[in-house]
């Protein structure tokens, strides 16, 4: 099953935010980046998938399935998007939310497979010494790691994170990514992730979508995309590539 | 930074301690409906005829060994007055903690978006000018104008918010310009109002329960029969809501239709607490506060928490109205605040973590 988008079109009002933005089919068990400036239509382009906002013009297509013809439930069960952000000041615990997204909205009555399943993901996110504080009382940081687990105890055919790896810490960083990474592959499941950091999705993504101005002007294998010219164009920078010590592409950005 | 002084450090450890959570949960649910039971009893027992509690549960178990003004003042007075308040301050709870939780809001409560004015100028239009909005309802015209006119107004709310969009800023600021409204319009009835009218109208909007009957119980009892299930079955949802609207919207609830429906059971609610009682504003702020502070804001505690500490508070009230001056029974909506608010920041000054903010 793949995920694919064509010549997708959304406007706020007036203002166009995706002009024909479409990608060659995405394959199960495989992490792609989206990235790009700001406001070049990443988190737009997520929710059009998720069919939170629709488009005026494209399709995207899941396996053989037109996402448009399947209810919003159901669209949402197979797609689990991430926002960004989430209001935090709930007086809701960290296992709360995260059972809260196991139950995905059916079944009043919490099992102990579904205990057992919130623990087991707080614990290996290593965020169990979370389970029982308030949302409100976590820092940018480890909201967003709850954000993460809450994402991945979903099961679901395609998962979308907005920039899961904003507010922390280096360590963190690789950590979320490594585990996305995991599980992606492990479920045989399409993976979109929008990051800013180009290291990191040179280092995690088997896929890259260079998004400008609401159009895919890039797609590809990270070593290919991150050489084309278009790329230092886009963020408005000199880019240098170069290999570290562990063959990894590293990039350098330079002010222009 | 949150600190925990055990961390607990296993999978399994985690789920323990959530399940002892959940299990002082429960158990404060339960002590709180037998707390509610507690203070129906003394409910019964007291007032201005003196009854001995065996004498009281004779008469109620066994209808038939009571005299005629035994049997008038416990079945016919007592027993309705303790249950519509059971009902009502669980009616008031519910339909709070749902105010704020769709309006992301802790200083909401079923008076927020103008529902009471309403009911008091529909009241006034019955009392000052005499004008029974449906007609043929014979004595109850004064209930009927109070539970229509502010069902319009939650209609009209409805109608604004689906113009303007659904959200918590319109159907606030909307609420507050209805809120002043009725004000105004219940000031020009009061002006024009001769002194007995004049009364009557504050008795009104004082709120008593004196007026309970078992015909009146019973409505309130249908109405929170056909409210609480769809407000339980829409637990996970509402829950999701307070991690904010696009949270919820990525899991699937659709949030407009979900503020909607529900602002629809909370107007029914409140609208047919306040055409009943009067305006008692006090126990749907603070019953869902009382209950987020225990309990926390999953759904499933939060809400029958709130609608049982709605209960207690007024209860204790019914007891307390009648035990300040012996002989007198005070309107419930004066007693609200006083016994509640000491209890109440009490509580505000216990808590560490502030989730109202």
């Amino acid at each position: 099953m793949t995920l694919t988008a064509t010549a997708l079109n959304f406007a706020y009002d007036t203002r166009p935010i995706l002009q024909g933005a479409a990608f060659d089919p995405l394959q199960p068990g495989e992490l792609t980046a989206l990235i790009g400036p700001n406001a070049s239509g990443k988190s737009t382009l997520f929710r059009v998938i998720a069919g939170l906002l629709t488009p005026s013009a494209g399709t995207v297509m899941l396996g053989d399935t037109d996402l448009a013809t399947l209810p919003l439930r159901t669209r949402l069960k197979r797609v689990c998007f991430m926002p960004q952000f989430f209001a935090a000041n709930a007086a809701l615990t960290v296992f709360d939310v995260v059972m809260m997204a196991r139950k995905n909205l059916s079944g009043w009555r919490v099992t102990t497979e579904d205990m057992d399943a919130v623990g087991e993901a707080l614990h290996g996110a290593g965020i169990g010494h979370l389970s029982e504080a308030y949302i409100s009382d976590l820092s940018g940081g480890q909201a967003q790691m709850v954000s993460v687990a809450q994402a991945l105890i979903r099961q679901a055919d395609v998962y979308l994170f907005d920039e899961p790896t904003s507010a922390l810490d280096l360590h963190h960083q690789l950590d979320v990514l490594s585990r996305i990474r995991a599980t992606i592959s492990n479920r045989n499941a399409i993976g979109i992730v929008a990051l800013h950091d180009l290291n990191l999705a040179a280092r995690f993504a088997d896929h890259l979508i260079l998004l400008r101005q609401g159009t895919v002007l890039a797609e590809g294998a990270p070593a290919q995309v991150l050489h084309q010219p278009e790329i230092g164009a886009t963020y408005g920078v000199d880019i240098h590539i170069t290999t570290g010590p562990k063959e990894d592409l590293v990039v350098h950005a330079y002010a222009s | 930074m949150p600190t925990d002084t055990t961390p607990p450090l296993t999978a399994q450890g985690i789920v323990t301690v959530y399940r002892r959570r959940s299990g002082r949960r429960v158990a404060l649910v339960a002590l709180a409906a037998l707390a509610l039971f507690t203070t129906v009893v003394i409910d019964v027992i007291t007032g201005p005829a003196d009854l001995s509690f065996w004498r009281v549960a004779r008469v109620i178990l066994n209808p038939s060994v009571a005299t005629t003004r035994e049997e008038v003042i416990i079945w016919d007075l007592r027993l309705p007055v303790a249950l519509m308040a059971v009902v009502v301050g669980a009616m008031l709870g519910a339909a709070g903690a749902e105010m704020q939780t769709i309006l992301n809001n802790p200083l909401a409560d079923p008076f927020t978006l103008g529902l009471s004015s309403a009911a008091s100028f529909g009241a006034a239009l019955a009392i000052v000018m005499g004008l029974s909005v449906i007609p043929g309802v014979g004595g109850l015209f004064v209930t009927v104008n109070a539970f229509v006119v502010s069902m319009l107004a939650s209609l009209a709310l409805f109608a604004f918010t689906r113009l303007r969009g659904v959200t918590p800023e319109a159907m606030i600021l909307v609420g507050i310009a209805m809120l002043f409204t009725f004000n105004a319009l219940l000031a020009f009835l009061q002006y024009g109002a001769s002194e007995l009218q004049l009364a009557q109208l504050i008795f009104w909007q004082l709120g008593s329960l004196a007026r309970a009957t078992w015909e009146k119980v019973g409505i309130c009892l249908i109405v929170l029969a056909v409210v609480m299930p769809y407000f339980l079955s829409r637990s996970w949802a509402l829950t999701a809501l307070r991690m904010g609207e696009n949270k919820a919207a990525a899991l699937g609830v659709n949030v407009s239709v979900l503020r909607l429906m529900v602002l629809a059971g909370v107007s029914l609610l409140s609208a047919v607490a306040v055409s009943f009682v009067g305006a008692i504003a006090f126990v749907g702020l603070v019953g869902p506060h009382i209950a987020r502070m225990i309990v926390g804001e999953d759904q499933r505690g939060f809400l029958p928490l709130s609608a049982l500490a709605g209960a207690l508070i007024l209860s204790g009230t019914s007891i307390a109205s009648k035990a300040i001056t012996p002989g007198i029974v005070y309107p419930i909506g004066m007693i609200t605040s006083l016994i509640g608010i000491p209890f109440f920041v009490s509580l505000i000054l216990s808590q560490r973590k502030r989730h109202w903010q």
